[in-house]
């Protein structure tokens, strides 16, 4: 947990305005979302849509602890990891209804994305495969004795299958500068926890020779302050870390999904617990005027979704193309990188 | 120009590809201290050491899937598969994360993957396969098989340099039995068919062990004129030497070691149906593995496996009609 200060509008390691930052990505993710949810409605939106309603302190925490130079490898429910990055609203939408102007130019469907020039690697739908990837890039760091850490985030659901153990194994092994960050969301689809391990993932880290710690995911300063430690000891060469962050799933799968499953008394004492109302609230109290901040997110979102909606579909001309890579390798770039202590 | 064993060639082109790109490293089982199971990378680790020669845990998933991590921050990764039966366990991080990756990010995955492939020794089931069509069939990689000492170490350092996930077949079969002249310094082989042999009353295209097995089947045939294309590369496939040498020799003998469907010479066989039709002087024979697991036996493996006789026998009865 942030440690309060003497200060009352900041933490140990976050400013004022890194607080209000935080609520910020959170707003956006989810004003996002929602508008998303309706364009889908409208049939503006292929396929099917995820989000991650609910789940939003996750990825902003941890993404905002990283710096420009880290990398990472962001899940489907991770719509604020990209916005801290730098992906902009109109790209999200872009990407969203398929546009060209979305981030993968519509070869890959709404939220399997990443911009490589932010630093970042798009997921694939077999689950924790990015695991690995990350793991890789830490061990390409370590080579380069570059002090920089990779990060991926994956739901309780990728920890059955065995790239999860091949991924937490290998960084083990080498002690390599990677931070797992486990979105324990209760549901693997329709599938709840106890259908699927007997023992609670956190603690297979230290099967694996290194700490895993759960941390509230509703609490984006939870989350940023777990995923800042981890960071430290990354980049002091002390190897991996796993955080549980412990959600709640609030919407279904996707979109089709209407969650019969799931117990509404159950849905409404994590309503409860919503991140955004809990980040806000402390704003407030820290003299924040969260209402100007939303109706800030609230323009940007609608300039987003209408400088995206006049972008043209993709030519199907196009189809065909870039399969291979044709001239020089290209690697992960910079991302952005907000936080206000970021080294 | 020096003369080396197919294998000595392989260990050449990585030490010069090392030597000449720090972001050159492999990683694999068993390839550090031991020096690979078939000493490939014999002596490496005292020249590079242990990060550049890296013996990973057994785990091939994460052989590849690290490796594709490595490649988007910069490195260039050559990972070796003990046996090439074992890239099934990475399968998934090959063809998901690997192949698909520059389609649908427009970031390059410039990863080399070894693949000690084939059988004729006894490995049994799962120590003798040619997987390499598996990944013919999925986008976004390539796929080259040399025959020759010179190929496996140009189409090694062509791998290496290339910006994208291949696959670098290497014929167990052919490690210590086919030595050749190789060039001592640096040199790329172009991913293209090479005629092993020239002739025009007939073509036998093939690739990897097969290269070899088809040059003695059709050294001395009755006086006959055959050529021998050796493919080199499956991905990308070289079309027009493919339907130039239908079109000079216009009978086509085409010779898997792999099993049958699907096989790399089936997709050779399609493309002459749509595009050379009318050069053919015959239907277009094709010898391969039957679709049976490859047995451990010598004989029941001898029964299975492609020789030099039944080539032989394919051709003269193709020379004939």
């Amino acid at each position: 947990m942030a440690t309060e200060t003497a200060r009352p509008d900041a933490t140990e390691h976050l400013t004022r305005e890194d607080r209000a930052q935080l609520l910020r990505y959170m707003l956006l993710m989810r004003g996002i979302e929602e508008r998303a949810m309706t364009l889908y409605r409208q049939g503006k939106v292929p396929g099917s849509f995820y989000d991650g309603y609910g789940q939003e302190a996750v990825s902003a925490g941890a993404a905002f602890a990283m710096g420009p130079r880290d990398r990472l490898c962001v899940l489907h429910r991770d719509l604020a990891a990209h916005l801290v990055r730098g992906v902009t609203p109109a790209r999200v939408f872009g990407q969203y209804m398929g546009r060209a102007s979305g981030v993968t130019g519509g070869r890959d469907g709404n939220v399997h994305f990443g911009d490589w020039r932010l630093g970042c690697v798009g997921m694939v739908s077999m689950l924790p495969d990015m695991m690995l990837v990350a793991t890789g890039m830490a061990m390409a760091f370590k080579l380069r004795r570059e002090q920089r850490c990779a990060l991926t985030w994956f739901g309780d659901g990728s920890t059955s299958r065995g790239d999860f153990h091949e991924a937490m194994n290998w960084a083990g092994v080498q002690k390599l500068p990677v931070i797992f960050v486990l979105e324990n969301n209760q549901y693997a689809y329709s599938t709840p926890l106890e259908a699927q391990f007997a023992v609670d993932p956190v603690h297979r880290a230290e099967g694996y020779g290194f700490p895993g710690m759960s941390v509230d995911g509703n609490d984006v300063e939870a989350v940023f302050e777990a995923t800042r430690e981890a960071r430290t000891r990354a980049l002091d060469g002390a190897g991996p870390t796993l955080i549980e962050c412990v959600t709640m799933r609030m919407h279904g799968h996707a979109a089709h999904d209407d969650m019969k499953y799931v117990d509404k008394a159950r849905l409404e004492e994590w309503r409860r617990k919503d991140p955004i109302e809990r980040q806000e609230a402390r704003l407030r109290e820290a003299g924040v005027d969260v209402d100007a901040l939303r109706q800030e997110v609230d323009a940007e979102i609608e300039a987003g979704v209408e400088e995206a909606l006049a972008t043209p579909m993709p030519d199907p001309a196009t189809a065909t193309e870039g399969v291979f890579c044709e001239g020089e390798a290209n690697v992960l770039g910079d991302g952005q990188a907000p936080w206000s202590g970021v080294s | 120009m020096a003369t080396m064993t197919y294998l000595h060639a392989i260990s050449d082109g990585l030490r010069t590809e090392m030597r000449a790109d720090d972001r050159v490293f492999c990683m694999g089982e068993d390839i550090g201290v031991f020096g690979g199971a078939f000493k490939v990378t014999e002596g490496f680790i005292e020249e590079f050491g242990p990060d550049r020669v890296m013996d990973t845990p057994l785990a091939e998933s994460g052989i590849i899937g690290t490796a594709v991590g490595a490649a988007v921050v910069g490195m260039r990764p050559v990972c070796e598969m003990q046996f090439s039966d074992f890239i099934s366990c990475g399968f998934d991080q090959l063809v998901n994360v690997a192949g698909k990756m520059h389609y649908r990010q427009g970031l390059a995955v410039p990863i080399t993957v070894r693949l000690p492939t084939g059988g004729g020794f006894s490995g049994g089931p799962f120590h003798s396969q040619n997987p390499e069509a598996w990944f013919m069939h999925s986008p976004g990689i390539k796929i080259v098989a040399p025959s020759t000492a010179e190929d496996a170490k140009g189409l090694l350092i062509s791998a290496i340099r290339d910006p994208n996930p291949v696959l670098f077949c290497e014929h167990k079969f052919l490690y210590r039995r086919v030595k050749g002249e190789v060039p001592e310094d640096t040199f790329e082989t172009p991913l293209e068919a090479r005629v092993a042999r020239d002739g025009d009353d007939l073509v036998v295209i093939t690739y990897g062990a097969m290269v070899p097995a088809a040059l003695e089947a059709t050294e001395e045939l009755d006086g006959a004129s055959v050529r021998v294309l050796d493919l080199r590369s499956l991905v990308p496939l070289d079309e027009e030497a493919i339907l130039d040498a239908v079109r000079d020799c216009s009978k086509v003998v085409i010779v898997d070691e792999a099993n049958q469907t699907c096989a790399a010479g089936a997709q050779v066989a399609a493309l002459i149906a749509e595009r050379a039709f009318e050069d053919l002087d015959g239907p277009v024979v094709r010898v391969a593995t039957p679709d049976v697991p490859i047995p451990f036996s010598p004989p029941l493996e001898q029964a299975l496996l492609p020789s030099v006789e039944r080539i032989k026998e394919a051709c003269r009865e193709l020379l004939e009609y």
